[in-house]
Formats: structure tokens, C-alpha cells, sequence
């Protein structure tokens, strides 16, 4: 036998034993197949920033047409449920109790100063606690008010228009559903976590049960050990990210306007990276325990906070603006919410898939260079 | 009891601060989380590169693009010159905003007509663009209120906002009180629930069982230091947020700290019962990273609960997080004492009490 | 197949090592695991490597292996130089480190098809490899089962087979017997000597035991990383003739006599052999036995390899007495003959499967009761019940008049216990873990400081008193399993395996601890072994197979049971594993 059958037959071994231990470890399905379909109900259920049906409260202090017909422009919006009160005391004391995130006062001399010379003050105040809601409330509250405020000069015919009128237009997600910007973004977290922490833990396990100094003993090299572990994991993050795709586009109906050709090729690219992170903090650490923690605080966490899937990373501060781009998932988030929502973007896509050819580089050269046969 | 207790409590505290590995796992990732949460986790904008494609040459388009020059919040990136150029520039996530201005706005505006002003925003991230939106229409309100004022017209009615508690809607003031719970949570997870798992790995827990000690004398020796630890993390965190991110306290430490130990409790609780169930310290931190991914996420850390559908809000009354986040937000930002957040201290102090009778349950039928 | 025909360089030696040293820091010390080793080892030949715990073993062996980079000299395996072409020393060597890594959750077919691609034994050759190897090994039957759920024995001999699935050249076995039981042990030590004998295979291998060494065709003796010496082991004991003795005195009990002849001038290794007590001498001269009882017999015997083996590290590390052990108990110890523990068909299933079945035995006060039993024979069970970490499935038991398991927890506190691992909290310094277990006992200063300081002397664990305890070299770990054990006077003393890769020495030692205990103190020990030797401390024994208890009586007794013409003076390794064998011939239970 010449060296390269006996080489195939070395990686093929590796390659079987992969496999039957994952057909045989259920942990490693539940992380590629069935952790998916948990992240996914629970993000595409669970979250969202969309906020409707918030309860406001409305004070009339006195009643009059105007203030009526101001208050029912609130009714009819989606985003409130209007409850009404006498005195702004009773509206405050709800707010402490929670019962609503505002309120809107409209004052006694409301409609007097509507048809006066005066500017009638709308009093708006909300609960700030959770800016993010605050502020989105206040926006619609503010069109609620634009609305009413431009039918009220159609209907009577009065003179008075705004002088300047915006426009909306929201590209890609014209409904703003928050669901088809996480989704994509999800499938990013979902890969980390199979792609490093699955391998970080089986690594590590080797290690630990002794079976990795038996292995090392033998003629199979390290760069074996290596390929013997990244495609069988590489193989199960595929299937993983094909779950994902299918649960977002059927399930969650978030539109896929890219091709699928660059959204496989790129999330290979990822997957490739996120194992090679995996390898590369498991065969340093050689402990499951640690390597599980470590895979948590270097990978997840950061694909989490910091990889632009929720937070705005344009927002964040400096420091950690620099920060971000130093993960890998990062990049990848960026090229699934262009090829999901908006298509193929070449410079989008090929600008970020160049970033994760160096972490996959980079992340590659790192693991070859732990995986050693030796033990020290 | 007294001496049985007190050596395990020792014993725990020793095994949990001596070894360099769980010394590093219990300050290294807290901190770093605390920095970069505290910083990361906003959905405030406060950089919104934006392109103007202005086809108008009057002096109120000029005034109009001055505004969104001076603020602060917007970062202008490109002035572009045609329509087809717009495309691109989303698309490339170049800018988050373009504005455009029709050649006729100055006009329109000068007879007293609207001048509609177009602002196409990336709504790939659907939550910026909202804001960035809200931003805008801001900057458009004022502008109108300045306009009708200075050409001799009246506004009819106009809108003042005030927001209570966080005048100005920083969400670091939601967020970083919000921390205080999750890594709380996060710390004493994890002490507990690989404690057993720990012992059992290494033998040391067929020791325990052959002295004298009992059951409820081992639990109470697990839990104890984790309250311990946790009640000091969640103090170092309260501390940073004060005075490192400058998040105003006005309630009362009691009322927070009261709040804090039904927390510990319910965590501990739960942190037990993954552990008498966990045989080996992997399933005990796969049980612990089960339970907090949903817990975190639902809790209202990020997103808040009103906006879940129905049946997933009532699934968060399980999670004990949810109650510790309203007391630590309210008595941070609104001054709620005590008695307001009695709704939020019983299911906590009711969780914990179930967990842990649940935990000592299993834990002894684990032993036979 | 090349490379199995190739013989190059020096034929008298299948493994060269000159000046080979090895440093490790650990905790900004270094430690000199291996300092200036030279040794050959002759091509075809079962060569031991012998030391006491912490001689570089391990650390000599993972070297060869091309596991570990040495800091200075070199290795070559026919040729083949280790340090500068692992890889291709790695295609003729076979290793099974310490604790061979199977992979649990593939099946025993699977665990060799994997370590023959990884060999690259062609596909042709393996139905004939896998039969001669199941065979020899004893696996045929298994080839299905997952390596995971087979019995200790089972593994180590999968381990094995997994490592000659493609014949080695060299065949490196780290200590491949601990932990597994006499018949297993035996079984494969005639796979390793008959490939040997048969291929053109040369074995090195480590243990703990002596009787395994004496079998050898060389040893190398190894200490704190230095060779003490090579050759044939009777050229180890060969210098110890006229310096070995058997003594017998019928009517005393035979721990006391060890204690007592253990302390007589020029007295260097004192055992319990058979019906009396072995005796090395310093000089050849026989002792002088005037002090003790008339009927006291005297006669030279033979040496062995193990004599020669503690004389020289005596020598070496100079003689100290051995250790006894005062239990600092103000009270006499109590009468005799009362039952301490009682087990009355006592069984225990798992499942379907009945692991301890209907079992019964007495244990009187002061006695030395052994429980003995091939891996996977229902001891462990047995032990864990009695010390009412598992409840029983049925029957009776009953430990200082009651049940662990349903008795207060204050019950406990008399009986002390030994886990298998010495399991002590690893990063608490040992005078932290007295504390604790002190604390757990409930002792209240000034007692708890009393004992605690006890503890340190006793057990001359004052110099590590501040060090984590899982930095302890295996010894001192079993010292203070043992002391924590002993903090709080137990009347009935639990020892699981407690020597269990111990070093000769300090079995010595803890064994004389043992004996003072009971003689003094009227401690109740029972205790579960794989040494057969160390059975020969117990006053009683049971022998148990597949649940059941196959034999009961005094160590005498049970060699009794076993002798025959052909066998006129068998040890209690042959009584055991005749024992077991004929019970296996009866198709079981």
C-alpha cells in the first residue's frame, strides 16, 4: 500500500468515526437540528420590536367636537388602545401604576384655542423607561397628529397646510416587521453556536476521555485529526442552515430576494470560520467544561450583541465599533439581511465574504497550529 | 446543623474562588458583559449616515439640509446629483437615509403649499429605520413650527413632549439596570447548577453523603454561597452603573435589594434543580443554557413583553427575570418604593420556594 | 507492508535511549521528570518498567511515544529517530497510555475498523486479524456491544486489541493492569507474551504490581527519574538470598505479628505471606525472635524480585520505621465477637438485570473483612449498599445495628469512608479539606483542632498542610482520604480499593496503618481490593462473581480450597482465580 491509499483509508476512518458518534450522540443532533427550530419559535414568536396596541391614555378636560374628534383619531389607529380620563392626576397615577406607557392631555381650553389665535398645546407625555418604545410611541403619535391635523384642513377648508410633508418610504421592508431583519439574523447566531461551541465541545472531549493521546500514537497526521473533524460538523451546520432558510422563508414568511448560489457559498465561508473558532479554543483549553464557556463568551455572546443583529453597531461607541469588527459574525449578519431583504448586492456581499475568507484563514492557521501530536 | 453548615459553606466558597479556572468564569465574563452590554446594547441612534439628493435651489431646502447638518445625530456621507444614484447608496448600506428634495419645495413652500420631503430609509434593520424616521420627523416638526412662525402663520396646535423618568430617552438608563438581572442570573446559574454535577465528576459528592450531613443541609450549603456571590456581583454591577455609566438611582437600595434576594432565590431555586437532575457537569450546563436562552429573551431585557403574542406572555410569568427587571428599572428610574412592587416580589418569592422544595425533591429521589 | 521487514539499524535493540531528560514547569518550578536515562531493550523480549509513583513512568513512555518533546538526548525505535521523524516511528510502535481512550459510543468492531484505517492494515487482511484477535482477547461474542458498556477487563483488552490490530514492532503498555481484576490481568498477560513470543514483536510495559515485573525478561528499575538499575529480575533479588525469611506463629493473629517483627533491628520489609510473615533482612543474618512467644517458627526462603525491589529503594531513600497509627481515642476498644455489620439476602437490581444476588455475611468487631470479585461482580454495589449510598432491592443489612440508608443522619457519623479515588475537593489545601470534613462530622473546637493537628502529624501531611490537594502526589492523596476518613473515631472503617495504583511503599505503609487501627482500636474495616496480596491482610473474605458470593472463610482457608498436588502451595491469586474459573466451567451461576 502507498502512502496516499494508506492516507485515504486514515481519513476515511476518521470520517466514519465522526459520524456514527454523532449518529449516536443525540447532544450534537439536539444542538445542529432541534437547537435551530428552539432559537427560531422562540425568536420569530417570541420578539419583536413592533409595537402595537399601546395602551395610552387620553385626558379630556373638557369635552368639545374638537377634542372628540382628536381623540378618536386614536381609536382608529392599530397602534393604541385609547383609554380616556377626566384629570391628568388619574392618567399619571396609571402611568405609576403601569397601566399605560403615556398619555396625551388635551386641556380644558383645548378647542378655545384651536379656534383662536392661540396655538393649542397638546400635552404629551410618556413613560421613558424603555426608550426604544418611547420613542416609537412618540413617532406615532406624532402621525397620528399630522393625520388629524391635515384633515382638519380638508374638512373645513381652511387655509393652513404644513409647510413641510415627509414622505416615507422604507425599502426592503416596507411594513417594518422586525421579525424579517432578526430572522436573518438569527440564522447567524444559530451557526455559531453549532459551528464553534459543538466543536469546541467535541475536541474537548476527546481530550478528555483519553481517546485523543490514543489517536496521536498512531500514523494518522494532524492535519487529519483536523479534516476528520471539520467536514462532518461542517456537513451538520449545512443541514442546520437549510433548516434555518426553510423555517424563515415558509414558517416566518421573510421574503429571500437574493439567489441561494451566494447565500450557501457565504454561509459556508461562515460556517468554515465558526468551526475553525471551535477547533481552535478546544484544542488549547482540552476541557469541555471550559471550552464550553469560553465558546459562550467568545462566540455567542459577541454573534449576539455586537454582530449588528439587534443593535445598531453605527451606534455603538467607538471603541467597540472597532470591536465588532473583529467578529466574524458580523460580516456574515450583514450579507443574510442584504440577500434575504434586499438581493444580491454584489458589493455588499463580496465586501463582507472577503472578511470571512481572512477569518476563515486566519482561524484555520490557528487550529492547525494547536492541533500538534504532541501533548504539550 | 449550625457547624455542618458552616463547613459546607466554607468548603463551597473555597472550591468556588480558589480554582483559577471557575475564579476567571465567575469575574472575567460579568465584567466584560457589564462594558460591553452597557455600551453595545442600545437602540438609540446617534450616528445616521444619511445622502441628500437635493434638486431644489431655493434658500428653504438650504434651511431645511442645515438642521440635519447641525444635529448631531445624523452624519451626512454623500450629496448626490441624480435620482439612479439613490439605489446604490441603500443598497451598499452606504447611507442609512436618502433625502430628497423636489426642485419645486422652496416654491411649493413659499405659497403656502406642502413641500413633500422623500426620505427613503434601509429598512433591513427595520428598528433603525424607524427611528431614524422618528429622528427625521423631529427635525421636519421644529422646522415646520419655525417656518409658520417666521412667515406669519399659526400653527393650530402643536405637540409637547415630555417623557418621564429618562427625559432623554437614553436606552442605557433601560438597559444597564437591566444587566443587573442578567448577570446576576448568569453568575449564580451556573454556581449552581454544575455545583452537584462537580461534586458527583469528582467523587467528592458519595463523601458528602456518607457523613452525617443531611440532604437539606447539602442544599442549603449550595445555595447559601450563591447568594452570597450573587448579592455581591449584583453589587459591584449597581455600583458601575451608578457611577461608570452614570444611571440615576431614585429609589430605595432596600426596596431593590429586597427585590434582589427573591431573585437570588427563585435563580438559586431553579440553579438546584437542573443540578439534582444533572448527572454530569455538561448536562448541567446544557440544562442552564436551555433555560436562559428563553428566559433572557422573553424577560423584556430587549424587547418588551407587551409586543409578544399573547400566549408567550403568559409563559413569561415562569421567568423569574421578568419580575426582577420591572423592580430594578422602577426603582432605579421612577423611585417605585416597596409597596408598589409587591406584584413583582410574591411570584418571585413563590418560584423560588416551589424550585427549591422541587429541588430537594428530586435531589432526594435522586439518591436512591 | 514494508516496513514490517525492514530491519535497519542496531538489531540487538528495538528501543535506544541515551541521555534523554525531560523538565516540566509547573507552578514557576520545574520539576526534572527524567534526568539522564540510557537504557536498550533487547528485540523480542517483554521488558518491565518498575518504579514507585512520580518515578517518570508515564512521562518515559508518552517520550517514546513521540508524545512529548524531550529536552535533551534521544530516542530511536529500530532506527527510527523519535524526536526528529515521530510520524514515522508512530507506523511501527503500538501505545496504550494509562487510561486507553475507546470511543465509548462506537462498538467494538467500529473501535477496530477505525484503528485499522487509521494503521492502514488492508482491507484483505482484517476478517483474519479481527478473528485472531477476538479470539485471543476474548471479544468475539461482543463485536456489537458498545465499548462503552463493556466491563473494565473487557475494555482494557479491546484497548489492546485495538493497538495490535496492525502487528507494532514496539508495543508501549502504560500500566495497562490497574484496576482490572486477577483473571483479567492473567489473561492479558498471555495475549502480550505470546505475541511476543510468536511475531517479531518487543513489549515494554510499566506496572505496579512485582509479581508482573518478576515476569519479565528485564526490568528497568525508574526513581524520582532516574535509572536505578536494568537486568534480569532474579539479578534483582539474586544479592537478597540468605536475607529472606518465613516466619510462622499459629496462635497469633498474623497483623500483630507483621507489627511486631516490622520493628526488630535490621528489619527492612516485613508482609503477610501465606499462614506467617515474610521477612527482608539488611544483612544476612537471621533476626533475633527472642522476645516474642515460644512456637514461633523460623525458616530462609527464596528471594523474590520485590525484595530486591524495596531493598534498594530503602536503601536508597534510608530505612524509616513504618508508620503506626494512634487513634487518640480516650476509650478502650470494646469486646469482641459482636456483629458489626450483618447482610441478610441482600440483592440489588438494576433494571432487569440483578446485579448483587441474595447475599449474605457477617462482620464481627476488629475484624479486617475483604471483599473481593472479578470487574463487574457485584462488589461495588455491595459496598455502595452497605454504606447506604444505593437501598437495597431486597434483604437485610444492618451497619452498627441499623440501616445507613433509613437511619439518622447521626448514624453516619460512625462509620468513616474511602472513596475508589481518594475524592477529596481538589483545590482546597489539605489543612482546608481537614477542616471541612472535621466541620461535616461535626466537631467543635478544641476537639476539631485537636484531631485536625492529629491528622497532620499522624499522617505527616504537615509539610503539605498548605498546598492544593490535587497537586499531592498520589501517596499523600491516599494519606489524607484516609486521615479525613478517620477525623471523628468511627467504629467501622469503609475502603474502597484503597491502594489502587499505589506504589509498593506506600501499600506498605498504609497496610501497617490498618493493622494498628484494629489492634488497637477495635476499628472494623472492610475493605475491597484487586491486590491479592493485600487479601492476605484481611482476617476474613468473601470472593464474589456475578452477584453471588462464590467462597467465604480466612485467607487460609480459601488457599485450602484450591491446593492439589500439582499446586502443593498456591497463593491467593491462583485460589482466586481457580475459584473463578471453576465457576465460569459450571456455565455461571
Amino acid at each position: 500500500m502507498n502512502e496516499r491509499q494508506a492516507a485515504r483509508m486514515r481519513m476515511r476512518g476518521m470520517l466514519r468515526k465522526e459520524f456514527l458518534q454523532i449518529l449516536r450522540d443525540p447532544s450534537s443532533i439536539a444542538i445542529a437540528f432541534v437547537m435551530p427550530l428552539f432559537l427560531l419559535f422562540l425568536f420569530g414568536y417570541g420578539i419583536s420590536l413592533d409595537a402595537k396596541h399601546v395602551p395610552l391614555g387620553i385626558v379630556i378636560e373638557g369635552s368639545s367636537p374638537e377634542a372628540a374628534s382628536f381623540a378618536a383619531s386614536f381609536e382608529h389607529s392599530d397602534y393604541f388602545i385609547p383609554h380616556t380620563y377626566r384629570t391628568v392626576q388619574e392618567a399619571e397615577a396609571a402611568v405609576v401604576r403601569q397601566e399605560i406607557k403615556g398619555l396625551v392631555w388635551l386641556r380644558s381650553d383645548f378647542e378655545e384655542n384651536l379656534l383662536s389665535q392661540n396655538v393649542a398645546p397638546i400635552g404629551v407625555m410618556l413613560n421613558g423607561v424603555d426608550a426604544n418604545t418611547a420613542r416609537i410611541v412618540q413617532g406615532y403619535v406624532q402621525s397620528v397628529w399630522n393625520t388629524w391635523n391635515q384633515q382638519r384642513s380638508e374638512w373645513d377648508g381652511s387655509e393652513f397646510s404644513m409647510p413641510v410633508g415627509l414622505e416615507q418610504r422604507v425599502w426592503y421592508n416596507p411594513e417594518m416587521r422586525s421579525r424579517n431583519y432578526l430572522i436573518p439574523g438569527l440564522i447567524a447566531v444559530i451557526m455559531t453556536l453549532i459551528g464553534a461551541l459543538l466543536t469546541a465541545l467535541v475536541v474537548a472531549r476527546e481530550w478528555e476521555r483519553g481517546t485523543m493521546e490514543a489517536l496521536m500514537v498512531t500514523p494518522v497526521t494532524a492535519k487529519e485529526i483536523l479534516l476528520g473533524k471539520l467536514l462532518p460538523y461542517f456537513a451538520l451546520g449545512m443541514g442546520g442552515l437549510v433548516l434555518s432558510v426553510m423555517m424563515a422563508v415558509f414558517l416566518f414568511g421573510v421574503p429571500l430576494r437574493g439567489s441561494l448560489l451566494p447565500l450557501f457559498l457565504c454561509s459556508a465561508l461562515f460556517l468554515v470560520a465558526a468551526l475553525g473558532m471551535g477547533l481552535s479554543i478546544s484544542s488549547t483549553v482540552r476541557n469541555q467544561f471550559v471550552a464550553g464557556q469560553i465558546a459562550i463568551v467568545a462566540t455567542f455572546l459577541p454573534a449576539f450583541m455586537l454582530s449588528g443583529f439587534i443593535f445598531d453597531i453605527n451606534s455603538m461607541p467607538g471603541p467597540i465599533r472597532l470591536l465588532t469588527h473583529l467578529i466574524a459574525a458580523r460580516y456574515y449578519v450583514a450579507i443574510l439581511q442584504t440577500l434575504f431583504l434586499a438581493g444580491d448586492v454584489w458589493r455588499v456581499v463580496l465586501a463582507n465574504s472577503l472578511a470571512l475568507l481572512v477569518f476563515c484563514a486566519f482561524f484555520l492557521i490557528i487550529a492547525r497550529r494547536r492541533t500538534v501530536k504532541r501533548l504539550e | 446543623m449550625g457547624i455542618h453548615l458552616a463547613g459546607l459553606i466554607v468548603k463551597e466558597l473555597l472550591a468556588l474562588l480558589k480554582d483559577k479556572k471557575s475564579r476567571v468564569v465567575l469575574i472575567a465574563p460579568p465584567l466584560i458583559q457589564l462594558i460591553v452590554f452597557g455600551y453595545a446594547a442600545s437602540f438609540d441612534l446617534n450616528r445616521i449616515p444619511y445622502a441628500v439628493l437635493n434638486e431644489d435651489t431655493g434658500a428653504a431646502s438650504r434651511e431645511l439640509l442645515s438642521r440635519f447638518e447641525q444635529n448631531n445625530t445624523f452624519e451626512c456621507v454623500e450629496h448626490l446629483e441624480s435620482d439612479g444614484q439613490i439605489k446604490p447608496v441603500v443598497d451598499n448600506k452606504e447611507a442609512l437615509l436618502v433625502l430628497r428634495i423636489p426642485s419645486d419645495f422652496s416654491r411649493r413652500l413659499l405659497s403656502k403649499q406642502t413641500g413633500p420631503v422623500q426620505a427613503n430609509v434601509d429598512g433591513r434593520n427595520s428598528n433603525s429605520a424607524m427611528a431614524a424616521l422618528n429622528y427625521v420627523q423631529v427635525i421636519l416638526s421644529e422646522f415646520n413650527a419655525d417656518w409658520i412662525e417666521a412667515h406669519g402663520g399659526r400653527l393650530p396646535s402643536k405637540l409637547v413632549v415630555r417623557a418621564w423618568y429618562n427625559p432623554n430617552l437614553v436606552s442605557r438608563w433601560f438597559i444597564v439596570p437591566g444587566i443587573v438581572g442578567i448577570l446576576t442570573l448568569l453568575v449564580t446559574l451556573l454556581i449552581t447548577a454544575l455545583s452537584v454535577a462537580r461534586e458527583r465528576e469528582a467523587g467528592t459528592f458519595d463523601q458528602l453523603l456518607v457523613t452525617p450531613l443531611q440532604p437539606v443541609e447539602i442544599l442549603l450549603g449550595k445555595a447559601i454561597p450563591a447568594v452570597l456571590l450573587g448579592l455581591l456581583e449584583a453589587g459591584v454591577i449597581v455600583v458601575v452603573g451608578l457611577f461608570w455609566f452614570e444611571v440615576p438611582l431614585t429609589g430605595s437600595l432596600a426596596a431593590l435589594y429586597l427585590g434582589l434576594l427573591l431573585f437570588l432565590l427563585s435563580c438559586i431555586g431553579i440553579g438546584l434543580m437542573i443540578s439534582s437532575m444533572a448527572a454530569t457537569q455538561q448536562q448541567g450546563l446544557l440544562g442552564a443554557f436551555l433555560f436562559m436562552v428563553p428566559a433572557i429573551t422573553l424577560s423584556g431585557f430587549a424587547t418588551p413583553i407587551e409586543n409578544m403574542p399573547e400566549p408567550i406572555q403568559w409563559f413569561t410569568c415562569l421567568i423569574p427575570l421578568r419580575y426582577f427587571l420591572i423592580i430594578s428599572r422602577r426603582v432605579f428610574l421612577e423611585g417605585a418604593t416597596a409597596e408598589l412592587l409587591i406584584p413583582q416580589y410574591w411570584p418571585m418569592a413563590l418560584i423560588g420556594i416551589v424550585c427549591l422544595f422541587a429541588a430537594a425533591f428530586l435531589f432526594r429521589r435522586r439518591l436512591s | 507492508m514494508s516496513e514490517r521487514f525492514d530491519i535497519s539499524g542496531d538489531a540487538k535493540s528495538a528501543l535506544t535511549i541515551r541521555g534523554l531528560s525531560k523538565r516540566f514547569v509547573a507552578n514557576k518550578q520545574t520539576v526534572e521528570a527524567l534526568r539522564g536515562i540510557e537504557l536498550q531493550v533487547r528485540p523480542g523480549t517483554v521488558t518491565g518498567l518498575i518504579g514507585p509513583d512520580g518515578a517518570g513512568k508515564t512521562t518515559l513512555m508518552r517520550l517514546i511515544a513521540g508524545l512529548l518533546l524531550p529536552d535533551e538526548g534521544c530516542i530511536s525505535i529500530l532506527g527510527r529517530e523519535v524526536v526528529a521523524d515521530p510520524l514515522s516511528a508512530q507506523r511501527i510502535i503500538g501505545y496504550m497510555p494509562q487510561h486507553f481512550g475507546l470511543y465509548e459510543d462506537l462498538t467494538v468492531a467500529e473501535n477496530m475498523n477505525l484503528y485499522a484505517d487509521l494503521q492502514g492494515l488492508p482491507v484483505s487482511e482484517r476478517t483474519a486479524r479481527y478473528e485472531e484477535l477476538t479470539h485471543l482477547t476474548g471479544l468475539a461474542p461482543f463485536a456489537k456491544r458498545l465499548a462503552g458498556k463493556l466491563s473494565g477487563g473487557m475494555k482494557q483488552k479491546l484497548g489492546l486489541a485495538c493497538v495490535l490490530v496492525r502487528p507494532p514492532r514496539l508495543l508501549l503498555l502504560d500500566e495497562p493492569t490497574v484496576g482490572v481484576d486477577p483473571v483479567s490481568r492473567r489473561e492479558l498477560w498471555s495475549i502480550v507474551y505470546r505475541l511476543v513470543r510468536e511475531g517479531e514483536m518487543t513489549a515494554l510495559l510499566s506496572t505496579a504490581y512485582l509479581d508482573e515485573a518478576e515476569r519479565c525478561a528485564e526490568v528497568i528499575l525508574l526513581h524520582k527519574g532516574v535509572k536505578l538499575g536494568q537486568g534480569a529480575p532474579d539479578e534483582f533479588s539474586r544479592p537478597m538470598s540468605g536475607r529472606c525469611f518465613q516466619v510462622t506463629l499459629p496462635n497469633m493473629n498474623k497483623r500483630i505479628l507483621q507489627g511486631r517483627l516490622a520493628l526488630l533491628p535490621g528489619v527492612i520489609d516485613a508482609t503477610i505471606q501465606r499462614t506467617g510473615v515474610r521477612l527482608v533482612m539488611r544483612e544476612s543474618s537471621p533476626p533475633d525472635l527472642s522476645g516474642l512467644p515460644d512456637g514461633i517458627r523460623l525458616e530462609p526462603v527464596a528471594p523474590r524480585f520485590e525484595d530486591g525491589f524495596i531493598s534498594m529503594l530503602r536503601e536508597r531513600d534510608g530505612h524509616t520505621p513504618p508508620a503506626t497509627l494512634s487513634l487518640d481515642r480516650p476509650t478502650a476498644p470494646k469486646s469482641v465477637d459482636q456483629a458489626m455489620i450483618t447482610v441478610n439476602h441482600l440483592s440489588r437490581n438494576f433494571g432487569s438485570f440483578q446485579a448483587v444476588k441474595e447475599i449474605s455475611f457477617s462482620v464481627k468487631q476488629g475484624e479486617v473483612f475483604g471483599l473481593l470479585g472479578a470487574n463487574g461482580a457485584g462488589k461495588s454495589t455491595t459496598f455502595r449498599m452497605l454504606c447506604g449510598l444505593l437501598p437495597a432491592s431486597g434483604g437485610t443489612l444492618s451497619v452498627a445495628g441499623l440501616d445507613l440508608r433509613n437511619a439518622p443522619a447521626k448514624a453516619r457519623a460512625r462509620i468513616g469512608y474511602m472513596a475508589q479515588k481518594f475524592s477529596l475537593y481538589g483545590d482546597l489545601s489539605v489543612l482546608e479539606n481537614l477542616r471541612f470534613f472535621a466541620r461535616a462530622y461535626g466537631l467543635r473546637n478544641p476537639e476539631r483542632g485537636r484531631r485536625i493537628d492529629w491528622a497532620l502529624q499522624e499522617f505527616e501531611l504537615a509539610d503539605h498542610a498548605d498546598g492544593a490537594s490535587k497537586e499531592l502526589p498520589l501517596g499523600y492523596k491516599q494519606r489524607l482520604a484516609m486521615a479525613a476518613a478517620l477525623m471523628h473515631h468511627p467504629d467501622i472503617l469503609f475502603l474502597d480499593e484503597p491502594t489502587s495504583g499505589v506504589d509498593p511503599l506506600a501499600r506498605r505503609e498504609f497496610w501497617h496503618r490498618i493493622s494498628s487501627l484494629t489492634a488497637e482500636e477495635g476499628v472494623t474495616v472492610l475493605v475491597t481490593t484487586h491486590f491479592m496480596e493485600e487479601a492476605e491482610y484481611c482476617d476474613r473474605l468473601v470472593i464474589m462473581a456475578e452477584g453471588a458470593i462464590l467462597a467465604e472463610g480466612t485467607p487460609d482457608q480459601m488457599r485450602a480450597r484450591v491446593q492439589s498436588s500439582e499446586r502443593p502451595d498456591p497463593t491467593m491469586e491462583d485460589a482466586f482465580i481457580h475459584l473463578i474459573e471453576e465457576h465460569e466451567k459450571k456455565g455461571g451461576g
